[in-house]
């Protein structure tokens, strides 16, 4: 018993923090204590909590996706492109696009796994790639007004206070539900925690490391896919820039929310509240007022540090309590 | 001897070779170059010019990629010591504005050197931590503005010429000679390989890993902070938002291209610098054809994965089961 919830630890130091957070920001402004502000946090975050679960599978696996932002710009763009010039009904465009980055990330985990290439390298060149491509496309933004997209931004779930749970953060709920059976109730997400721990010994064990990691980078693009659709919808408009950087964000959520970063350990929800803390300082900075988005920055990397520094410690306490029985059955069998 | 030789790059000088005559036949004038008020100017020289900037970071980063490290904080050094370097121009002599700006890069190099060698993080993260905060940090200096300065002192580092050259390419020239001093005139080199290969066993045979380990991100950071100032004194100001933005993946880039690998225990100094002029040459040669400027990423993108397939330990047996597959006895 004391062992899983020393497991959970990292997760329950998270969730303090936001939580903390919370009470902070309420105190400082009586009006952020409202179910309207948690619904627009989730709106606001949603796609980069879609891509936080995807890279909470590939980092959990010790790798590591840095094409993601590039994936959304991509599909973005590919959307305006295909309902506004091209006249593909949304729908159809969305089912493309999925399979086109389902694709992508198929053939990205597929160099990782057949050449043995560092997964940060190969994704490095699948970030310049889709970028480039999406760049090729078009330079220029480009608004979307199917009637499907305005359909899509009004309807919400009215809830009490004004608040409106849409559907960028319907999406999100469910995709984080999905992604937290997928990793945890799941052979496949077994398999993924494996491959975190080690490559050679879950090969040895007989689990299929290619599929596996083929199909870890295939979710990892899909979900940046349906992140970008989440995000065209959000901005109604595809543009070749958009979500530049989004990676970095998706990967200090998933550290923050306290998966390891040599893989083998790590929650789904840990990522999910590593995206709203994230969420929680932009909120907090647009209510303040005064102060300057540049903080948002700092504080990001102080709360990247102090989470890193504190898994560090755990990691070596942990080691310390392991290596003395160790070293005395060492002893013994020595000669 | 099991010990591997040093390659001479026949491939990447082969690769500079081709794209500059192909930037040739793009543009006839290419190698075209004329003196003017005592400086050369031509297509060519800015290749070298343009170059400078990734050139420097490359210095610092083939050593931190040889230790198995990556060090991704390096354009946002480049904006903190440009941000400083630029806020410090019109107020206080040259040689207190460059030990400032110098200095912070030592300061970001040694953070990252001592998470990554004392607490033992992955170079990856230690280094995602800086690359987040410092853009932060850079636009704290500069208050969120672009700081512009006059003073022609530090302008001259960015657009002044020596003997001909302009002031970046000989500041590179400089700094080149000086690490291969540092690096394979001492024995300094062997121990950066060897830390690479296998820290554990390096450690053991007496080599001081850890202070190697911060005294190379001190260094990448150093070389950085040099970039930074260059960047800034080219266009006599700072901006925070856009100084040195992913210029981290394009030193990765050269120094990847110059056949050093990642999995450590190797480099080439001198490799990585040709890496980034051919990834300069490249740029200017798309922009000479006419292309739009976007096709760069893409090229980009087929040029890392060539590399990368080339340097692939599978590589060979990939093409042995191609061949294989299509009837011929490997």
């Amino acid at each position: 018993m004391t062992r899983s919830l020393n497991r959970l630890m990292p997760v329950f130091a998270t969730t303090a923090v936001f939580l903390a957070g919370f009470v902070l920001c309420s105190l400082a402004y009586p009006n952020f204590a409202s179910l309207r502000v948690v619904m627009n946090l989730l709106t606001d975050n949603a796609f980069l909590g879609i891509v936080a679960v995807g890279m909470t599978f590939v980092i959990i696996s010790g790798g590591i996706d840095l094409s993601v932002g590039s994936v959304i710009g991509f599909t973005t763009v590919f959307l305006a492109l295909a309902i506004e010039r091209w006249g593909v009904p949304p729908l159809a465009a969305f089912a493309i696009i999925l399979i086109i980055c389902a694709a992508f990330g198929a053939a990205m985990g597929a160099v990782i796994q057949y050449f043995e290439l560092p997964p940060f390298i190969v994704t490095l060149a699948g970030m310049f790639l889709a970028r480039g491509v999406s760049f090729l496309m078009s330079t220029e933004s480009i608004p979307v007004d199917a009637a499907l997209y305005s359909h899509l931004s009004d309807y919400a779930i009215r809830l009490s206070g004004g608040a409106r749970l849409t559907v960028p953060a319907m999406i999100m709920l469910a995709v984080v539900g999905a992604g937290m059976v997928l990793l945890h109730l799941t052979r496949f997400g077994a398999n993924v925690y494996a491959l975190g721990g080690s490559r050679t010994a879950t090969a040895l064990m007989g689990i299929n490391v290619a599929r596996t990691t083929v199909l870890i980078y295939t979710l990892s693009s899909v979900l940046a896919g349906l992140s970008g659709i989440v995000f065209s919808l959000y901005t109604s408009s595809g543009y070749s820039l958009s979500a530049v950087g989004v990676e970095l964000d998706a990967i200090a959520a998933v550290v923050i929310g306290g998966t390891l970063l040599s893989g083998g350990y790590g929650f789904v929800f840990g990522s999910f509240l590593g995206v709203l803390i994230q969420g929680l300082i932009q909120t907090y900075i647009s209510f303040d007022g005064t102060l300057s988005s540049w903080w948002a920055k700092i504080a990001t990397g102080l709360l990247l540090f102090a989470f890193i520094a504190f898994q560090q410690i755990t990691l070596y306490m942990a080691r310390r309590s392991r290596l003395r029985p160790a070293g005395v059955a060492q002893g013994v069998l020595q000669p | 001897m099991a010990l591997r030789l040093p390659r001479i790059g026949t491939s990447q000088v082969a690769a500079l070779v081709l794209i500059l005559a192909a930037n040739w036949m793009v543009s006839p004038q290419f190698f075209d170059i004329r003196m003017q008020d005592g400086r050369l100017f031509g297509s060519l020289i800015d290749v070298l010019n343009r170059g400078a900037p990734v050139a420097l970071l490359s210095l610092g980063m083939v050593l931190v990629i040889a230790m198995r490290g990556i060090d991704l904080s390096v354009g946002a050094v480049m904006a903190i010591c440009g941000a400083i370097a630029a806020s410090l121009a019109d107020s206080h002599s040259l040689p207190v504005v460059l030990a400032a700006a110098l200095g912070a890069g030592l300061a970001c190099g040694l953070w990252n050197g001592l998470l990554v060698a004392v607490l033992g993080i992955q170079p990856i993260v230690a280094t995602l931590i800086l690359m987040v905060a410092g853009r932060g940090i850079a636009q704290l200096i500069t208050e969120g503005r672009i700081v512009t300065f006059t003073s022609p002192e530090l302008a001259f580092l960015g657009s002044g010429s020596v003997l001909g050259l302009p002031t970046p390419v000989v500041l590179t020239l400089g700094m080149l000679a000086l690490t291969l001093l540092v690096v394979r005139g001492t024995a300094l080199g062997l121990m950066i390989e060897a830390t690479g290969g296998n820290p554990r066993a390096s450690a053991l045979a007496g080599v001081g890993t850890r202070v190697i380990t911060v005294a190379v991100y001190m260094w990448s950071g150093l070389c950085a902070a040099l970039a930074g100032i260059v960047a800034a004194a080219d266009i006599l100001g700072a901006d925070a938002n856009n100084a040195g933005l992913w210029l981290e993946l394009d030193a990765i880039l050269a120094v990847v291209i110059g056949g050093t690998s990642l999995f450590g225990g190797r480099f080439s100094v001198i490799l990585a610098v040709v890496g980034a002029l051919i990834i300069q040459a490249m740029n200017t040669g798309i922009l000479l054809s006419g292309f739009p400027p976007e096709t760069n990423l893409v090229v980009k993108a087929l040029v890392v994965l060539a590399v990368l397939l080339a340097q692939s330990p599978r590589l060979g047996g990939f093409l042995a089961g191609l061949g294989v597959l299509f009837g011929r006895r490997p």
